[in-house]
């Protein structure tokens, strides 16, 4: 949400709060016949007897008034106050899970393919602290995220009480923010706060932990205007002076490249990237987060960069003499060896956050703000250069690599190669198709060899990078957009680590395709075995259970594919099947056991020094 | 000797907001040389007064990583700052007779305090920036320190206050051609002062 869009709904809200508090007090106890129809109509929560409203009501009224459609989670003693304002109410969709680490994913998937706040709660102790996977990995990758979590009673804080978990210590690493609530009186802010927090400049994940006995307490004002945390106040627009000393270095620059990375689907910037390269004649390269930012066919487009980018986006980096860097955190799996990454290259940045600027890498020109009114601003003033800069000779330098190191894949046995069912699937699904996947080599596969052309298809955990996030993820999101065609690309391994989430896909009938890439091994470990330890394969084979059967137990669908003849077949059956009887459908598919992700930069070692795809040699 | 930068911290005042900030300087491996806390005119915000060891660079991100925080609400780097510095000691120094008449004029060379005499002790209550409290340390030392205990350090910026040189040197940072971390620390500044629409 823009600050602009931000303040319109401040002002709206303040408005409509000031009704709603007025009719609060009107409604309940003081009237002994029951509130005329219009007055119930408008009354966000309906009152148990005796009509006096609690905490619980305000959490509930706080989440309808922020427009939540639908809550991830688990009930269970310290939280079960809401959960009986909530069945009361009968306005938000609950949708209880076999685990709260699946919740948490399932938030972030739903706040990945829509663009808004996923909510999550549960209760005290293990309820809350099965949720820190999911919020670390929203923190690592900005997801925007409210946990709600239920408190022991507050004269048993810190007294080690059954199910106690101090979940404010716990969370504070891994969360944007977090609070704990110490009276009624404090709900509505509270949460007003933490929607706004959660959505605003960089987004991340929120928790606020509830005691059980605020949510029983009487509560005389159930919702509050939204409100701006003191000295809160996120970047919008970048220093305009800024901009124009970014425009004035791209101008002068004879080799440039453009990074953009998640911070352009946050910021809804892709289309202002695109018209700023188009404008330049710059090359884009996406990070992992960025990939659908920027149309993968696209001439300017050079894919992924870093340890398993491809030759051409590591090279056209490293020869770069200026590297325009947006929404980037230039992390570690993009640079490799820091000191060996586009050592000719300046650096303009652009991010929400001031403190990714400068933190691994000293930078030109650093502009603070949000991606889309930056990026519109640089294409605007691109589009009014008298001639365009003439990079002819680095486009056909890039051109070189691009042919040369072309991405492509070898298959060794007679088995499936991995990266053709990635390769087929990009054929076969619509261009809006949400592709969700776990951690590992099928993650890779996918970021190189699907070609994602629009923001928000692909849904994965890049920063932490969270085995298990798949399945969970995936149906977060078919849930925020039903419409869509979600299809999850797993391994066997990560698979396995969130599969109960599979009774909650058939019990809420969330129609998601899983295609399991199944080489019987926790194949990214396995790789790094082969290549950096002597083959010695300690702890990496598996034996995972007969997924197509296992699905059908559990209510869904399921289908082994073990020829390539069959794969097309299955993918079209599955789609199908998930389509029509709204249930999980997944393909166990039997692929090439020992297959690589090429290319790939050596741990520690430059991006330069990649291993190049099967079949092609480096040149000095 | 290791560069040491003071900074002030106005956080709200709210429970848990001191181990928010310490628990940063943890996991991001800043090195804290003192600290001290209390609450200023305002009730609802307290001070965080931080001296952070670390070169430039290091001290941009110290100020970058706390302004993330959501409970701060202002920070102010003053390590290049004309300010106002004071921390304080306890010192309980071996004082036998025969020496308490030398120990009495040093501590009146310092402008320090003894708060407490007895036979073969005294206690001495020092105030001061650093290398004061330093410098009085050293030539207490070899009387024989029998415990000591410090404050952190406060600090505040001479003229009109904590934010008053963001203003003024905002410019000149953004002039400077190359200088990276000025240029970045002048441009978080601007994001902060910048009206958003």
């Amino acid at each position: 949400m823009t600050p602009l869009k931000q303040a319109t709904v401040l002002a709206a809200d303040n408005q409509l709060t000031r009704m709603l508090n007025q009719q609060m007090s009107a409604a309940p106890g003081a009237q002994p016949a029951a509130p005329s129809g219009d007055d119930a109509m408008n009354t966000p929560t309906k009152p148990a007897s005796p009509q006096t409203y609690t905490g619980a009501d305000a959490v509930v009224a706080c989440l309808k008034h922020q427009g939540v459609e639908v809550i991830f989670g688990m009930t269970g003693g310290s939280i079960m106050p809401v959960y009986d304002a909530l069945f009361r109410d009968g306005e938000i969709k609950h949708i209880i899970v076999g685990h709260e680490q699946g919740a948490a994913h399932m938030a972030e998937g739903y706040a990945r393919a829509t663009g808004k706040v996923g909510v999550v709660m549960t209760t005290s102790g293990p309820g809350a602290t099965n949720l820190v996977t999911g919020l670390a990995d929203a923190f690592m990758d900005s997801t925007p995220m409210v946990a709600i979590t239920g408190q022991v009673t507050s004269n048993l804080l810190g007294n080690d009480a059954f199910q106690e978990a101090d979940m404010r210590g716990i969370t504070m690493p891994i969360t944007k923010h977090n609070y704990q609530v110490s009276s009624v009186e404090e709900l509505p802010t509270v949460f007003a706060e933490a929607f706004f927090v959660a959505l605003s400049g960089r987004p991340g994940p929120v928790l606020i932990d509830v005691p059980k006995d605020v949510m029983t307490q009487p509560c005389g004002q159930l919702l509050a205007a939204p409100s701006a945390p003191t000295g809160y106040k996120p970047p919008y627009r970048g220093h305009p002076q800024q901009i124009i000393r970014a425009l004035k270095v791209l101008r002068e620059a004879k080799q440039p490249v453009i990074l953009a990375g998640g911070g352009i689907i946050t910021a809804g910037a892709e289309a202002e990237l695109k018209e700023l390269a188009e404008a330049a004649g710059v090359p884009v390269t996406t990070s992992l987060m960025g990939l659908g930012a920027f149309p993968a066919d696209h001439e300017l487009c050079l894919g992924m960069p870093g340890m398993h980018g491809t030759g051409y986006a590591n090279l056209a980096l490293n020869r770069a003499d200026l590297i325009l860097c947006v929404g980037s955190r230039l992390d570690d799996r993009i640079t490799g060896k820091l000191d060996q990454f586009a050592p000719g290259a300046s650096f303009i940045h652009v991010d929400v956050d001031a403190s990714e600027i400068g933190k691994n890498l000293p930078c030109l020109v650093p502009i603070v703000g949000d991606a889309k009114p930056v990026l519109r601003e640089m294409a605007k003033g691109a589009a009014e250069w008298d001639a365009k800069p003439d990079y002819s000779a680095w486009r056909q330098q890039i051109d070189q690599w691009k042919e040369r190191y072309a991405m492509c894949f070898a298959t060794k046995s007679e088995a499936i190669a991995p990266q053709a069912v990635v390769q087929t699937l990009g054929q076969m699904l619509p261009e809006d198709a949400v592709i969700v996947t776990g951690v590992g080599q099928h993650q890779m596969y996918t970021a190189q060899f699907y070609p994602f052309k629009k923001p928000r298809t692909l849904i994965t955990s890049g920063g932490l990078g969270t085995m298990g996030y798949g399945l969970p993820a995936a149906m977060g999101a078919k849930v925020g957009r039903p419409e869509a065609e979600v299809i999850l690309i797993d391994g066997d391994g990560s698979f396995l680590m969130n599969i109960q989430e599979l009774a909650t896909a058939v019990r809420y009938r969330v129609g998601v395709v899983a295609i399991i890439l199944n080489n019987n091994f926790l194949g990214m470990v396995r790789q790094w075995q082969e290549l950096f330890l002597d083959k010695r394969q300690a702890e990496t084979e598996l034996k995972p259970p007969p997924y197509a059967d296992v699905a059908t137990a559990f209510g869904g669908l399921g289908r082994a594919v073990t020829s390539a003849e069959e794969l097309a077949p299955a993918i079209e059956w599955a789609r199908k099947e998930a389509a029509e009887k709204k249930l999980p459908v997944v393909l166990d598919v039997a692929v090439e056991r020992e297959a690589l992700v090429l290319p790939m930069v050596p741990g520690g070692a430059a991006n330069v020094d990649f291993i190049p795809c099967p079949g092609q040699t480096k040149e000095d | 000797m290791q560069n040491l930068s003071p900074i002030s911290v106005l956080v709200r005042n709210e429970p848990g907001v001191l181990s928010r900030v310490s628990g940063l300087f943890a996991r991001r491996g800043f090195n804290i040389h003192s600290l001290a806390v209390g609450e200023t005119d305002d009730p609802k915000v307290s001070r965080i007064s931080v001296v952070v060891a670390g070169e430039a660079p290091i001290i941009e991100q110290v100020v970058k990583q706390l302004r993330r925080l959501v409970s701060v609400v202002k920070i102010s780097d003053l390590t290049e700052r004309p300010r106002v510095e004071r921390g304080l000691a306890l010192i309980k120094v071996k004082a036998d007779p025969e020496e308490r008449a030398e120990l009495l004029q040093l501590v009146n060379v310092f402008r320090a305090r003894v708060d407490h005499v007895d036979n073969d002790s005294l206690i001495v209550e020092v105030t001061g920036n650093r290398e004061k409290l330093e410098a009085f340390i050293n030539i207490m030392r070899p009387h024989g320190i029998v415990e000591m205990a410090r404050t952190g350090q406060i600090a505040m910026a001479r003229s009109q206050g904590p934010m008053a040189d963001a203003w003024a040197t905002m410019g000149q940072d953004m002039d400077q051609p190359e200088g990276t971390y000025n240029i970045s620390r002048a441009a978080s500044r601007l994001a902060e002062e910048l009206p958003t629409e």
